[in-house]
């Protein structure tokens, strides 16, 4: 088992770098690492990706010349290029979700002055209270009068 | 042989809504130009999925076909592909949510500021594409892409409506899904590795084999876990459903319709696509899979009511009767047969009609009584939004299962699909236990709405427009339609997923 990962090494730090960032992603107070975390995450896909596509000894997936004015087409000169392709899919992805997310935890932070979900939490409630007592007292003036 | 037209109608239907959703921004604010010309094209949409639907079910022997997406062949190239049941539940996707956006054409407009406005229509135009992405997609890849598009436009609908609290609740929104995501684009890099395909039939060959041989059975049952476990916090699947109530309670009313009803339903189907068209029945049976989803969806649908019971605002509690209903369409995924599966399909059908129905109910009820959502202040708002109220007792009664209305078909059909199940007692006495708290929370809400409130003068008088009255008669018939004429539907539903 533990040889196996010995020869796996790059897909076993991929994963181990995949677990961090989802930790991070779930149990981060703070968004901006919340955010951190989750690039972390989808990076670690791209090494997994990266070294799953890799073959030992061949050459990137760009058609060669073969000398004679033509293209060597053998698939067995390059590397899988599809992995690449993922990677590049996942890239933009990552990029907009990324954005996206900064984007809400700075409306976040414009509206409760924290970057902490819970806290921000707590302050609603707070608002909400004082909403509530505020209507109640308006409600007992009106019976009042 | 399928005609030209209908050949292409999946590729046309997803391009034509992404297209929508750049031009939107280009017109005009005059007259809500955007909103209209959007929703028009998601009508559009509907239409061309219903003619396919006929002309597949017209063409012959092949109820299916493939759509090659650019000029490589199938191992390598990406495809579309579309039979009956994808035809069937992208028309309703469509009309559900074209319906959704009608029905709330005014709520959106009082939530809403017109620039944001054009804002969501773009956001609306992505979703629904994205939806019928994930329903035709046969790519795996192509799949995960769509799911996050899907993410960004659901987070981004919830915060569409001004508001710290909105704020909020598309952040827990957005960090659960990309949980949710991440895990999903792993699993897929983990079976594109086992597999050496991208497409859902060549990968369920490679796993045909690997099953014969008896290899990576490790690897193959992660990869089926972290898939299960990222598209279930996606739908709501209990236990990962803490962000619910939040997003779908606190935006506006058609968002909290179309999250509700649409967007958990197209998770759910591409999770049913892979289990079916990727792993295979039996696989799921061998990996144990289907044990672990039909406990979930049971615990989904005792957990999600007793969560609703004790909610007082209106929307929170449809919010959470949502996670129960998600909870019957897993236990229909749960029986692992064709017919549980069909009856699951009917059951996306039945809540994605029903939940944008109440949804709008709600929105119009709580605009009658002064834009307060919660239950008591909703006291006699029935005489006011006749409509609104007849939409809350139908879906009250379709959620309890009362004969007649939507509810009862899927139930049936899901009780009669568990008859094959060595647990059938446990389907049955939880069904029997959800309706029975169905009944408790939405029966107390009823009787709130019809009864006369004599002491206090209500505010607002607020007629509906004609075109809500419209939208909600279209709910009802929907409604009325499903419950007492499901049995073609289901028929075809069956012929769908036996050719899926």
């Amino acid at each position: 088992m533990l040889s196996k990962l010995f020869l796996n090494h790059y897909e076993a730090v991929a994963v181990i770098l995949f677990g961090i960032g989802m930790t991070n992603l779930l149990l981060q107070r703070n968004l901006i690492k919340k955010i951190i975390g989750l690039n972390i995450m989808d990076t670690a896909v791209y090494l997994f990706l990266a070294a799953k596509g890799y073959v030992a000894g061949r050459e990137a997936p760009i058609l060669i010349e073969d000398g004679a004015g033509g293209w060597l087409t053998s698939s067995a000169l390059y590397v899988n290029p599809v992995p690449a392709g993922l990677v590049l899919t996942g890239i933009v992805v990552s990029v907009s979700v990324t954005a996206f997310s900064l984007s809400l935890a700075l409306k976040l932070y414009e509206n409760y002055g924290t970057l902490n979900i819970d806290e921000a939490l707590l302050k609603m409630t707070e608002e909400q209270v004082e909403l509530e007592t505020r209507i109640e007292q308006a409600e007992e003036d009106v019976l009042g009068d | 042989m399928i005609n030209l037209l209908a050949f292409n109608i999946p590729f046309i239907s997803i391009f034509v809504l992404m297209i929508t959703a750049f031009i939107t921004p280009l017109l005009p604010l005059k007259k809500r130009l955007p909103e209209k010309f959007s929703c028009c094209v998601i009508g559009f949409t509907a239409i061309l999925s219903l003619y396919l639907l006929y002309s597949l079910t017209n063409s012959g022997q092949s109820l299916t076909f493939n759509f090659p997406m650019g000029h490589f062949p199938a191992p390598w190239g990406n495809e579309l592909r579309a039979g009956p049941l994808e035809a069937v539940l992208s028309f309703f996707f469509c009309a559900a949510m074209f319906l959704s956006l009608t029905g709330n054409f005014s709520s959106t407009a009082e939530d809403i500021s017109p620039a944001r406005r054009q804002i969501f229509c773009v956001l609306v135009n992505l979703l629904t594409a994205s939806l019928l992405a994930l329903t035709y997609t046969n790519d795996l890849f192509t799949a995960y892409v769509f799911i996050e598009i899907n993410t960004i436009a659901a987070c981004a609908i919830v915060v569409v409506k001004e508001g710290a609290s909105t704020v909020r609740a598309a952040l827990r929104y957005l960090i659960m899904s990309l949980v949710g995501s991440g895990l999903v684009m792993i699993a897929i890099c983990l079976l594109y590795d086992l597999t050496g395909h991208l497409l859902m039939q060549n990968m369920h060959g490679a796993i045909k084999v690997l099953m014969i041989t008896k290899e990576y059975t490790m690897p193959l049952t992660v990869s089926l876990a972290l898939i299960t476990v990222g598209l279930g916090i996606k739908s709501a699947l209990y236990p990962f459903a803490s962000w619910l109530p939040d997003a779908h309670g606190t935006s506006t009313n058609a968002s909290s319709a179309i999250l509700s009803g649409l967007v958990l339903k197209g998770h759910i189907f591409a999770l049913i696509k892979i289990y079916y068209r990727v792993f295979g029945l039996d696989v799921i049976h061998f990996l144990r899979m289907d044990t672990v989803i039909f406990i979930l969806g049971i615990i989904a649908m005792i957990m999600g009511s007793i969560h609703a019971l004790k909610q007082s605002n209106i929307k929170r509690m449809i919010a959470w009767s949502s996670v129960a209903q998600v909870g019957y369409i897993f236990l229909g995924i749960g029986l692992n047969t064709a017919a549980g599966i069909a009856a699951a399909c009917l059951h996306i059908i039945v809540h994605a009609c029903v939940k944008p129905m109440l949804f709008t109910a709600a929105g119009g009820l709580s605009t009658a009584a002064g834009h307060k959502k919660n239950l008591h202040a909703l006291m006699g708002t029935f005489y006011i939004n006749r409509w609104a109220g007849l939409g809350l007792i139908a879906g009250a009664c379709s959620m309890m299962g009362i004969p007649a209305f939507a509810g009862f078909a899927s139930k049936l059909s899901l009780t009669l699909a568990s008859f094959d199940n060595p647990f059938i007692v446990w389907a049955l006495a939880a069904l029997a236990a959800s309706s029975v708290l169905n009944a408790l929370y939405y029966v107390p809400a009823v009787i709130v709405i019809l009864t006369k409130n004599k002491d206090a003068v209500l505010e607002t008088h607020e007629q509906p427009t004609l075109l809500y009255k419209i939208s909600m008669f279209v709910f009802l018939a929907l409604n009325f339609y499903l419950g007492l004429f499901c049995m073609p539907l289901l028929r075809l539903i069956t012929r769908g997923v036996n050719v899926l």
